[in-house]
């Protein structure tokens, strides 16, 4: 009980000082909060407890990571010293979280808060406090608009990046397609939905049928059953892991022979593909940004022998089969990135530039054609995909790398 | 308290010390009742003071510490005081919440003005609901509040009321300043209005427990049937426990969405329920005063939890409230209510 410690404390001073003097309670931020000659500060926000827990896997990968930088001499001689903290996925807690690392620990930034409701409640007072809310874990297209909040920048290839991505590769590729899209009601399955219609163009007809859930239906049989009634050959799955292995297992079980394509955020051999069915799941396509360490072609590749060595000695416990541990990886060499870019000149402002001057970067576990690009009226670092389809036993890339640049 | 009772317990307190057998329980009691008044000013005092010794930061936890301690105390009257059990307090929160957000975001009402409509809101929600709960008790009431908690946010999402909730998306509010060019910034000013608005939810609670509604309400948690044999009409005096609950709570939550300046849909997850039930539990079940503990014990102790182990936060979170119902079965309230009864039964033996 710290906190209450010190309220009496306070109060103790209160009472000596006059009663209602009010004086700031703030000093004076300095030049470069949160940077000393030996370190460098840096919050997190990710959920331990709760709902979304399983995501906490991304920040104790990247904790690791920066254990590697750390242990290696640092950024231009400075420690980063990641300060973590758990939201349980509620807004309100990461406002609280929020302004625990900017006030009481004075970070330089936040990096990777985790959740679209979490970025979401804590935008407005980033960007108040002037403080970068960098690489931020969600696709929500909505982090990456300079204009209403300069502060903000995502990372991942945004979500309607992947719908244009899935769009552009029907419109050209099969022109025969009745395509029936099932979706997740929220920011997520409108905003691939969305981007499913501007990448299909003037071709957007081609959709024949469209059918949303609830995350909180039990199943989504009857979405499943719809859309094949409606005559469609290709169904898109845009649902969260869970009704994604659902939507697949049924229209195997109703003999649906369509071209399936699910969602990148389902992906997941072991936590989707495999609880739907192998055989069911045989011929799907999604979309990759970042090698399948799984897949026997990167076997040799020194990129993947490094992320190898790391994990046994910096995150043995990691669980190398999740792409969370690729993931955190590679957003974590991302910041560092930028890090080293500002030099030694650290300052807030400094490191947001850098940020929004992203130029070609290739980060070692992208595939190979893919690069980080930013601008002043840039916000979205990966743009690119690769298409890929599962052989029954693991995803094949095929085609070119696509871009999915959002007006673009 | 009124002043007669003073003078009452300075004089039985010079009986007492006169014949020191004859009188020892009023003295006791009148001891108690001092204590406790010096205790509530100076809790008041340290209110008063905390916003200017404390970082921003701090500040805000203090307000969200209120905040809660508002929402427990709503929860107490219908638990403690009515002896209703409910598991789904979360969502009069929620409701209380988005109808200061929508006011504030679709209809430009200032803030101040959306916690008596977030109020009178969650009146009319908890009063309806109540009827329906009359024909549940115990167990089977817990259940149908616990539905009501998982069902509640699920409907700010639904379609036809994006246009005013934004669905999954939350709506932002912007945080007000201090009106009069009072010298205080934001959240020092928040911190104030909570407090202002938390005392007198304080003295409307007391004042109520107080009263003739008060008794009734107690009659009808201890003995129904005695209660209606009596006159109480039990079906009205549980649903008005239920709506003026869920008045309060209501409140809190439209405190909350302004003090947070953001709400969607996962700010009332089902635990938000959970955490106010534990806190009215950890405060003392039907002692008043216990809203401010139990407030700020599940606003600091999974901090504190957190602190110990990050990725056992909720394992520590448990252990801590296992020992504390294990060392203080009946909450800080009674706890309190022991410590001070030993304290009289030595000054009787003195």
């Amino acid at each position: 009980m710290h906190n209450r410690r010190n309220m009496i404390k306070y109060v103790g001073a209160g009472l000596v000082l006059s009663a209602g003097l009010a004086f700031p309670a703030i000093s004076q931020a300095a030049d470069m909060p949160g940077v000393t000659d030996t370190e460098i500060k840096i919050g997190n926000i990710s959920p331990y407890s709760g709902p979304a827990s399983a995501y906490s896997t991304i920040a104790k990968t990247i904790e690791a990571y920066f254990n590697k930088v750390n242990e290696e001499g640092g950024i231009n001689g400075r420690k980063i010293n990641f300060l973590s903290y758990d939201d349980g996925y509620s807004p309100p807690k990461a406002v609280e979280q929020a302004r625990k690392l900017v006030e009481s620990d004075e970070v330089l930034l936040i990096f990777q808060s985790l959740g679209t409701p979490s970025n979401s409640a804590i935008e407005k007072y980033m960007n108040m406090k002037k403080v970068p809310q960098l690489l931020v874990a969600t696709g929500a297209t909505q982090f990456g608009n300079p204009k209403v909040a300069p502060w903000t920048m995502g990372w991942q290839p945004n979500y309607q990046s992947e719908g244009i991505i899935y769009g552009r590769y029907i419109a050209s590729e099969m022109p025969d397609a009745k395509i029936g899209v099932m979706f997740q009601n929220d920011d997520f399955g409108k905003d691939v939905l969305n981007g499913l219609k501007a990448g299909l163009g003037d071709k957007a007809d081609m959709i024949v049928a469209e059918a949303s859930y609830e995350v909180a239906e039990p199943v989504v049989d009857s979405q499943v059953v719809k859309l094949k009634a409606s005559g469609a050959n290709v169904f898109i799955n845009i649902a969260t892991p869970k009704f994604a292995a659902q939507g697949i297992k049924k229209a195997h079980e109703i003999g649906w022979e369509a071209t399936q394509f699910v969602a990148n955020v389902s992906n997941s051999v072991g936590a989707v593909l495999t609880p739907a069915g192998l055989e069911a799941s045989t011929g799907l396509i999604s979309t990759a940004y970042l090698k399948d360490m799984q897949d026997p072609q990167w076997a040799d590749d020194p990129a993947a022998k490094d992320w190898n060595a790391f994990m046994d000695k910096y995150y043995p416990d990691g669980n190398k089969l999740s792409s969370f541990t690729t993931y955190g990886y590679s957003v974590a060499q991302t910041m560092v990135h930028i890090l080293e870019q500002a030099g030694d000149d650290l300052t807030r402002e400094n490191v947001l530039k850098q940020a929004a001057s992203m130029n070609d970067v290739k980060l070692p576990l992208f595939l190979p054609g893919m690069s980080m690009n930013t601008s002043e009226t840039d916000y979205f670092p990966i743009e690119q995909m690769q298409l890929m389809k599962f052989n029954g036993e693991r995803w094949e890339t095929f085609g070119d790398v696509i871009s999915g640049e959002v007006g673009g | 308290m009124s002043i007669d009772t003073t003078t009452a317990g300075t004089a039985g307190e010079k009986q007492a010390a006169a014949s020191q057998t004859v009188l020892p329980a009023p003295a006791a009691a009148t001891s108690n009742v001092k204590i406790m008044r010096a205790a509530g000013i100076a809790l008041l005092v340290i209110g008063l003071a905390a916003p200017f010794m404390a970082g921003n930061f701090l500040i805000f936890q203090l307000t969200m510490m209120l905040i809660y301690a508002i929402a427990i105390l709503g929860l107490n009257i219908l638990t403690g005081i009515n002896g209703q059990f409910s598991l789904g307090h979360g969502a009069f929160y929620a409701v209380g919440a988005y109808t200061a957000a929508i006011l504030m975001d679709q209809f430009g009402v200032g803030y101040l003005w959306t916690l008596p409509a977030a109020g009178m809101v969650c009146f009319i929600v908890g009063f309806l609901f109540g009827l329906p709960a009359l024909r549940l008790e115990g167990v089977y009431l817990a259940l149908a509040t616990f539905a009501l908690a998982v069902v509640t946010p699920q409907l700010f999402k639904l379609s036809p009321f994006e246009h005013w909730t934004s669905g999954v998306m939350g709506i932002v509010i912007a945080k007000p300043d201090a009106p009069f060019g009072l010298p205080l910034n934001p959240d020092q000013w928040l911190y104030f209005v909570t407090l202002a608005v938390g005392l007198l939810a304080y003295v409307c609670a007391r004042n109520l427990v107080g009263s003739r509604t008060g008794r009734a309400l107690m009659a009808v948690r201890d003995n129904p049937i005695a209660a209606r044999s009596m006159g109480v009409n039990t079906a009205l005096f549980k649903s008005l426990a239920f709506g003026v609950s869920a008045l309060y709570t209501g409140v809190a939550g439209a405190l909350g969405a302004i003090v947070v300046q953001y709400i969607s849909p996962d700010s009332f997850h089902f635990a938000l329920s959970v955490a106010l039930v534990v806190g009215l539990v950890v405060g003392g079940v039907g002692w008043l005063p216990g809203a401010l503990f139990g407030g700020a014990f599940i606003m600091f102790v999974p901090n504190i939890a957190e602190e110990l182990s990050k990725g056992l936060s909720g394992a520590v979170y448990g252990v801590i409230m296992i020992l504390m119902m294990y060392a203080v079965p009946t909450g800080l309230g009674g706890l309190l209510k022991a410590a001070l009864g030993a304290l009289s039964k030595r000054s009787m033996n003195r």
